[in-house]
Parts: C-alpha cells; structure tokens; sequence
C-alpha cells in the first residue's frame, strides 16, 4: 500500500468541511490525511443559516454534519490558523503563528470576504458587515448596547438589498432594531429577481417591517456627537438617522494567497480553476467562492460543495467535471419565500415568459419556456415558492401539459404530472438525482423517508427538496408493488385523518356505525380508541358515555393511567403548576389514608400511584368536593401548561406566565387530540418553563407573546418552531386554537405535534397561512369547534361520581365488588411502597399486602 | 344461550358469576371463582367468553380491562398493559409485539367454559395457568 499523503485545506467553512467528509467517505483505504487550517476559532458551521443566531441558536447548534469527524485519525483541524504564505518548490503553507504544515496536495477553500463600497464614514463605529459568528456576534452586542445607552428603538440600516442585505434586515429585526434596507440597485435581489418579482418583493419586504429604499446610492455614513453612526447621507435625497448600519454589498474572493504564490487569478479575481479544480499547479486545486471556475466565482453553496466533491474525485482517480453551476436558489427572507432557477431573465434566444402576478395576496410567478413553449427553462417565484422543488429539476426537460398549471395557486388547476428524468438534481444541496433516489428505494430497499435521507443525503441540507424526494419514492414503492399503506388497522383502510373526516361529515355518532359504513370487522384495540378520540374531539361527550367505555384504550377506560401491576396513578389538575395550600394537603391526606406512593410529574403537578380500580370513585369524591378536577393525565388529550412563576414574583418577568398558562390549561383542558400535548408558558426569554420543549411553548415578550409550536420532549426530542411573534392575548388564543384543531383533525394515529408539522404539506409555513391567513377558508369553522369545546367542557370524573351506571365499571369483581385483587404485592423503598419484583414475591420479602391498606373515608 | 369455548375444560359444576344484564357489550369485567381470576366478555353479538384475568405478559391481572375486538373474524382481546392480543376462542396468542412471556407465565390464556342459564352467568374452571 502506497504511503499516506497529506492534504492541506486551507480555508475552515462549509466547502472545506464538504471536502474533508467527503474524503473520508471516499478514500475507504486511507490514501490521504486531511490538515484543515482554519482561520476562524471554531470548527466550520453552517454559514448559510447564519441568521437563525438570532433566534435562539447557539454557535455548536451550527456546526455542519457529524461533530466526529474532527476525530477522525486522519483528519487534523488547525483553528485559528490563518494561513499567511505558500511555498509552492517546498510544498508548504505557513499560518500565522509561524507553523509550516508541508502537503502534497493544496486545497484552497478560503472563501469571500464581505466587501463594502469606499463609503465616507465605513470605519465609524456601529458600522458592521454580515458574514461570520464573529461579525453577527458584534452586530448583536452593538445594538444591545446601544438599546440600553439610548434608552430607545435602535435605528438600523442595511446597505445592499441582495439576498444578504434581506437576511441582515432580518436580523435587525430580530434583534429589536428597526431597519431600512438601501438598495442602489432598482429593486431588491436584482441578480435573482426580475422587475416584477422585485415589486411583490418590495410590497412583501415592507409589509414585514422592513423599509425598502431601491434606486439610492448612499455618500456618506455621518457620525453622531459622540462619534458613533449617526445617519445616512444620500447622493440625492437627503438624510436618515440611523444607530447601526450593516453593509450587505457583496462578497469577493480572498484570492491574497493566490496571487502571492502566482497563482493565475480571474479578471474580477479569484483563483483560475480547469473543470476539475485544479489550478495551474497541478499540486493545488481551489474550490468554493475563491475558485474562478468556467469564467467567475460563485458565492453559493451548492456548486461550491459540487467543486468539493470534484477535487475528492479527482484526488481519488476519478474523472468527473464541473457541470456547470446551477445558481437555482429558494430562500426564505424575513418569512417572504423567493425562488430564482434556470434562465430565470429569459437570455435564451426566443424563450418565452409567462407571468402570474397577484398583487393583493403578494404573489409573482414567471416560468421561461422555449420558443414552443414546451420545454422549461427558469422560473422566478416570490411569495409562493411551493411549485420549486416540482419545477427546478424540470429545467431543460418538457414542462407537459398546460404550464399554466404550475403558476395558479395550488389546486386552482391541475398541476402536470411529470415524470422526471433520472439525471434531473433533485438536491442540489447535495447534488442527489432523481435516480439515486429511485436507487435507494430499487437497489437498497429503503421504504420511508428517514431510509432515503439517511441512504442518499437527499434533503439533509436544506430540506427544501423534501417534497420532492417524498414523491419520488412514493411513485418507486408503488412501482415496486410495496404499498404506502396509511391504512388505521385491518378493519379501516384509511388514515385517521381520513377517518376524522368521513365521521365528521357522516355525523354517525357510534362505533357500530362508523365501523358499518366504513371499515369492516368489529374492530380492534387500534380502531376503537382512535374512533372514541374522534368522537371525544368531535362532540367532546363523555368517554364513559353509553357505548363509549368499551372504545377507550387502557387509561381512557377508567380514567387513571394503569401501571404495570394493573393498580392506577391518580392526578388531579393543578393548571398552570398554581396550587392551594389545602389542596397540598388533601393530596397528602389521601394518599396517607390509601397508602399511596406519591412523586411529583413533570408537568408541575403530583401523582399518586398504586390507587385499585375500585378506590378510584372514593379518591376522586374527596379531590371533586374539595374543588379540584380531573388532570386527563391519563387522556390522549391536553395534559399540562407548564409556567414559571411570572412577572408578579420573578424580579426578571416581563408577563403574567402562571395566569397565561393557567388561561391557557383551561381553555384546552379535556380535549381529545391523536396523541397527547402538553403546553408552556414562560415569561421572559430567560425561558425558565423550557417552553420550547412543548408542543405549543408561549414566551413573554416585552410587545406581547411569541407562541412556538412543534416541541417536543420524549423518543425524538424537538425544539418548538416560531408560530407568531408579539401577539397580544387575544391572538395567541385565536392562533393556538386553530392550530390545534388543525392538529386533532389532520394528525395520524399517536402522531405527535412535531411530525405531523413536519409531514404536513408545506411544513409550518402552509400550517401558518392556514391558520394566520386563513388560506382554506376554514378558520371560522376551527373557531367555531374549539368555542364548542370550550362550552361544552365538564369534569368527567365529576360526571362519573353522579352516575350510578359508569360507577358500576369501577369494580374490581363482578362478584365480589370491594374484594381487593389478591395477586398485587409490595415492599418499602424509601420510605414509600413500590410493586414487589417477582423474585421479591418468592423469596417472600413481600411487605406489604394490599388487604392491609384498605382505609375508607 | 350457552358458548362453550374450545379450551379443556373440568368435569366440575359452574359456578354462577352474574347476571347476564349485568354485563355490558364489547365491555369485560373480572370475577372471583373458587380463588381463580376469570375475565368474562359479552360480545356484541351476544356471546360470552371467558378467559384467565392474569395477563401472561406483564404478570398483572388485568384481561377483563382489555379491548375486546377480531383478527380476521377471530374475536379477541389485548392486554391494556402491552398490547398483546389473544384469541378468546381459544386463547392463543396472535401478536406477541415482540415480547417474551413474563418468567414462569405461557404465553397464552387458558379458556374457561362459560354459559348462560336463567339469565346467570355460570364458568366451570379450566385447567389453572399459572400462579
């Protein structure tokens, strides 16, 4: 085996990262060691979701693919390594601490520098460039500091209205500033958008906040008296006051090395690259933003990680060449989507453009097509990006059918069903074809999605291609005879959200019905508790009502969750974590007087375990005469609103959490839903109720609430995702309302709130103009169905003790009512008792039987 | 109305548990026989069944909570604990969901003879599963 040589990166971002896991991926004999100097002080991250810093996101949560490649034996990452000099006769790079790192091999990743036109006034400071954790950093301690020393609004300005000046303005806002976004060009994002695109852009832009200044050359930034920025002077119309401003006017290659040791560079710089990035020293190679590839560099992500893989190719003996970049990009900026792909301007000789534009709903579409207006060539889409990942890949095949079709609001006309080629890039992301997806199903007998993300890599990025890869392995699994089955059971062949809503508009109201009309069989433990949730969420009656009992699943059934020795834990409601002192003590009481095991939940409230089926209607008499009320502990249903203590104690509080979430407990409470749900409600974003961590999380603002949806703890732990921002009181109701009737009528059987948003068409952003916009017209009617459920809610445990019939369930022999049963055993741990073990029960050191506990009040 | 169920059953006299009208359709109750745990089901179609109250999976006596349903036209019922379902005709089991029997437990239910005389519901004793 040959010796082991060794490759210097220099350059520590995303394309460098790409390099390295491909080589490991690819050299399986270990041919190659890889040195990545990084400039940086920090292993590369994800620079393209630079902005989600602002929402919380902590530098490790950008860090790119599996932190473990940094371990590997024959990876060695240099931070804070600036390289200063190559010497291409020795082959070695120094950095500047002085240390040389010899390579066979040169691999030059160093990327762009954010570059600003030669402004009067740019060193002042408060003036900030967009590109690094560090430059964002600075920008958010800036004007943190400058809200607090000005005791106001901060005032921002972003220079540029490209893509990284909209991502900048977003950021701005983020923080709290206010911001104008100066454009010199005539409409914003002109390298992707056209003069149409650019308006629906402008009015969506403004409509978020931002102001829009197009066709304005900026003179001059202009200090304050105290020497930091103070305004904006204009080359022709006047002035603005500003605190902070950012420029966003570019990027330019950092090709300083390159042309240090000779390289030849481009004619607007970067380092000149053949189609298999290799410079003019075939011991060097250049790939990302300073590579000068077929004529100019590209500040994008998805050729740059193209150039990667090539070089690894290449380094490998591999053949392959640079395609062409495909510029395509979907965005989503300041919540506005922009797609731009193909030949979007319609440079192509006799292509033809078809417009849709809507001004009111804010929506510009074009799609280029050949001079038979048959074959795509480039589109631009602002405001609805959902027909992209459908269209982006058709670049360059048939359109079929009436194109018309893919520029009409969805389902306004029959999309054409195309069939794409194999070769077509579905991710650009990570360059995946249609066909290496339809592979990963054929050849490597992936059956979910979770199977061809993992197998492919395909929307792993950025996700935006999801869609997409769904369907394509959707169509293969058909073709392949495995059937997509969403089927409830063998006695029901539809989903539940299928089901949800045949009983909704059949209105049958029980199980024989139901299962009559539209299933088969007499059901089974997965249909019946599905069907009783539909029914409970559908007409909120009692789940113990007439032939509802023999539906509900194990807890349901009695309205106590059952442990594993049969015996059943007892939770009171406690909304909000807010208890009585009295109500403290009669839960001690009770579980004193029946021996119970107590131990306090992770929703704010205590649990009494090892209560017998026929103590539940005495334990739960004491709890209703004493004012509290069934928790649904045991129900697919709301469980708990968590909170911390608030404004009114907290010295740090900025709302009323416990009042929020005790409002919020029992607006919700008893609702029956596909899996549980459990809310939280912190009041400052201090987030002291891991609010986040809830499906539906609400947090203080200083303006209001934000409401986060699709948290979740448990097998797949998922951080709640921005719903809404500074809502008042009343919005957040009306949001978290429709959102969760959306959820209980749309969500698969114990499909919990995070997947279901993540499977629902379009993700949170279709789930938010459905609910926020109103985009199915169905808001008043999910309006109206929590209004019913909120009415129509009564005590179920309260219910049960006035009803002599459901009371008679609650027996533990049908023969000997109060007999307890014989077979339960415990010992003593702590101080409390716990099931005895089945070596307990032999060995004899049962301690406790339960004959013995039997205590009635 | 009498069923009489596939599993041996004792040449022994029954043993009257309830009324018929006691129980509720499709929803199971548990009775004392001779010291023996049984799980007794009136199905909607009006049959009665009986089986072992112990769940051989979890250890806990807890048959008569199950959900009571069909695999194929077969009825059954499922441990409320693990979810196993077992035949109530003659009380193997049909989905295991991956687990062992709990130690010293078959993985099966034994059937007791149940009928139905002068609105009573009488069992006769199987062969006894388990502890």
């Amino acid at each position: 085996m040959a010796q082991t040589k060794q490759i210097v990166v220099v350059g520590g971002g995303m394309v460098a990262h790409r390099f390295t896991e491909a080589m490991r991926a690819r050299d399986t004999e270990g041919r190659f060691a890889v040195t990545v100097l990084a400039e940086e002080p920090r292993a590369p991250y994800d620079r393209v979701a630079l902005t989600s810093y602002f929402t919380g996101r902590k530098p490790e949560e950008l860090a790119l693919g599996d932190p473990s490649l940094w371990e590997d034996p024959l990876v060695t990452l240099e931070r804070d390594a600036k390289a200063v000099s190559v010497d291409r006769a020795a082959r070695t790079v120094t950095d500047a601490h002085g240390r040389t790192y010899p390579y066979d091999h040169l691999v030059m990743a160093t990327g762009s520098y954010a570059w600003s036109p030669p402004v009067k006034g740019s060193d002042l400071p408060g003036v900030f460039v967009y590109r690094t954790i560090d430059d964002v950093a600075a920008l958010r301690g800036y004007v943190q500091q400058r809200r607090r020393d000005l005791g106001r609004t901060v005032r921002g300005a972003v220079i540029g209205g490209g893509l990284l000046g909209l991502e900048a303005a977003g950021a701005l806002q983020e923080l709290g500033a206010t911001s104008t976004v100066v454009q010199f060009a005539d409409r914003l994002m002109n390298l992707q958008v056209d003069e149409g695109g650019g308006q629906a852009l402008s009015r969506l832009i403004e409509n978020t906040g931002v102001k829009v200044r197009c066709n304005t050359a900026t003179e001059e930034i202009r200090a304050d008296k105290h020497g930091h920025v103070g305004s904006l002077k204009f080359a022709e119309q006047g002035e603005q006051l500003v605190d902070v401003v950012v420029f966003a006017t570019g990027v330019r290659p950092r090709d300083e090395l390159g042309r240090d040791m000779g390289l030849p560079l481009g004619e607007r710089g970067g380092i000149v690259v053949d189609d298999t990035c290799l410079t003019e020293d075939p011991a060097i190679s250049a790939i990302g933003e300073v590579a000068c590839i077929q004529g100019s560099c590209i500040g994008l992500i998805a050729p740059g990680n193209t150039m990667a893989e090539i070089a690894v190719d290449r380094l490998l003996g591999g053949v392959s060449t640079f395609p062409g970049a495909d510029t395509a990009a979907k965005l989503k900026l300041l919540g506005v989507d922009v797609a731009s792909f193909g030949d979007a301007f319609a440079t192509t000789p006799g292509a033809l453009e078809l417009t849709y534009a809507d001004p009111v709903a804010g929506v510009y579409k074009k799609l280029v097509v050949s001079d038979d207006a048959r074959t795509l060539l480039g589109g631009i889409l602002v405001g609805d990006a959902s027909a992209y990942a459908s269209l982006r890949p058709l670049v360059g095949s048939e359109v079929g059918g009436d194109p018309a079709g893919w520029l009409l609001p969805e389902g306004a006309i029959e999309r054409p069903n195309v069939e794409l080629p194999d070769e077509a890039g579905v991710c650009s992301c990570n360059n995946v074809s249609a066909g290496a997806i339809r592979g990963a199903v054929t050849e490597h007998g992936c059956t979910d999605l979770a199977g061809v993300k993992a197998c492919t890599k395909a929307g792993t990025s950025c996700g935006s291609c999801l869609p997409l890869v769904k369907k394509i392995m959707g169509t293969e699994l058909e073709k392949a005879g495995i059937e997509v089955s969403n089927a409830l059971c063998e006695h029901f062949a539809m989903s539940r959200a299928q089901l949800f809503s045949a009983v909704q508009v059949s209105e049958l109201r029980t199980f024989s019905e139901i299962i009559e009309r539209f299933g088969t069989g007499r059901g089974c433990d997965l249909c019946k508790p599905a069907i009783g949730s539909i029914l409970a969420t559908l007409y909120n009656e009692h789940v113990l009502a007439a032939d509802r009992a023999a539906l509900q699943d194990t807890n349901d059934r009695v309205m106590a969750n059952m442990q594993k020795d049969g015996t059943y834990s007892v939770v009171p409601r406690v909304p909000g974590g807010e208890i009585l002192p009295e109500h403290l003590i009669l839960i001690g009481q009770i579980a004193q007087d029946y021996g119970l095991y107590t131990k306090i939940t992770g929703g704010q409230r205590i649990d009494m375990f090892g209560a017998r089926l026929e103590q539940l209607p005495s334990i739960w008499k004491r709890l209703v005469d004493a004012g509290m009320e069934s928790g649904h502990a045991y129900g697919k249903s709301l469980r708990t609103v968590k909170s911390c203590v608030g404004s009114d104690w907290c010295r740090y509080g900025v709302q009323d959490s416990v009042g929020m979430a005790i409002a919020l407990e029992l607006r919700y409470r008893g609702l029956r839903s596909p899996h549980k749900f459990k809310l939280g409600v912190s009041g400052c974003a201090r987030e002291c109720a891991e609010a986040r961590g809830k499906d539906v999380g609400v947090i203080a603002t200083d303006k209001g609430w934000n409401v986060y949806v699709g948290g979740n703890g448990g097998f797949t732990p998922k951080h709640a995702q921005l719903l809404v921002e500074d809502v008042d009181d009343a919005t957040l109701f009306k949001v978290i309302d429709r959102y969760l009737m959306l959820y209980v009528r749309t969500a698969d059987r114990l499909q919990r709130t995070a997947p279901w948003q993540e499977d629902y068409e379009g993700g949170l952003d279709a789930i938010r103009s459905v609910i926020v916009d109103d985009s199915l017209g169905i808001c008043a009617d999910l309006d109206a169905h929590m209004a019913r459920h909120i009415n129509s809610y009564e005590d179920e445990w309260a219910a049960v003790l006035n009803d002599p019939e459901r009371l008679k369930q609650f027996t533990a022999f049908v023969n000997a009512p109060e007999q307890p049963d014989p077979t339960l055993a415990y010992v003593e741990q702590r101080g409390q008792r716990r099931p005895a073990t089945a070596s307990e029960r032999s060995d004899g050191s049962v301690l406790i039987a339960p004959a013995t506990l039997e205590v009635r009040s | 109305m009498t069923t009489t169920a596939s599993g041996v059953a004792r040449d022994t006299t029954t043993v009257a548990v309830c009324a018929y009208d006691r129980l509720t359709p499709e929803l199971g109750v548990a009775a004392l026989v001779d010291g023996v745990q049984v799980a007794i089901f009136r199905l909607a179609d009006g049959s009665v069944h009986a089986v072992q109250n112990l769940d051989p999976f979890s250890g806990a006596s807890v048959m008569s909570r199950g959900i009571t349903g069909d695999k194929a036209g077969e009825p059954t019922i499922a441990s409320p604990i693990y979810k196993q379902v077992f035949s109530l005709l003659d009380g193997r089991c049909l989905a295991t969901m991956d687990k062992e029997p709990a130690a010293g437990h078959e993985g099966r239910l034994t059937v007791h003879r149940v009928c139905v005389e002068d609105g009573q519901v009488r069992i006769a004793l199987a062969e006894p599963a388990g502890p």
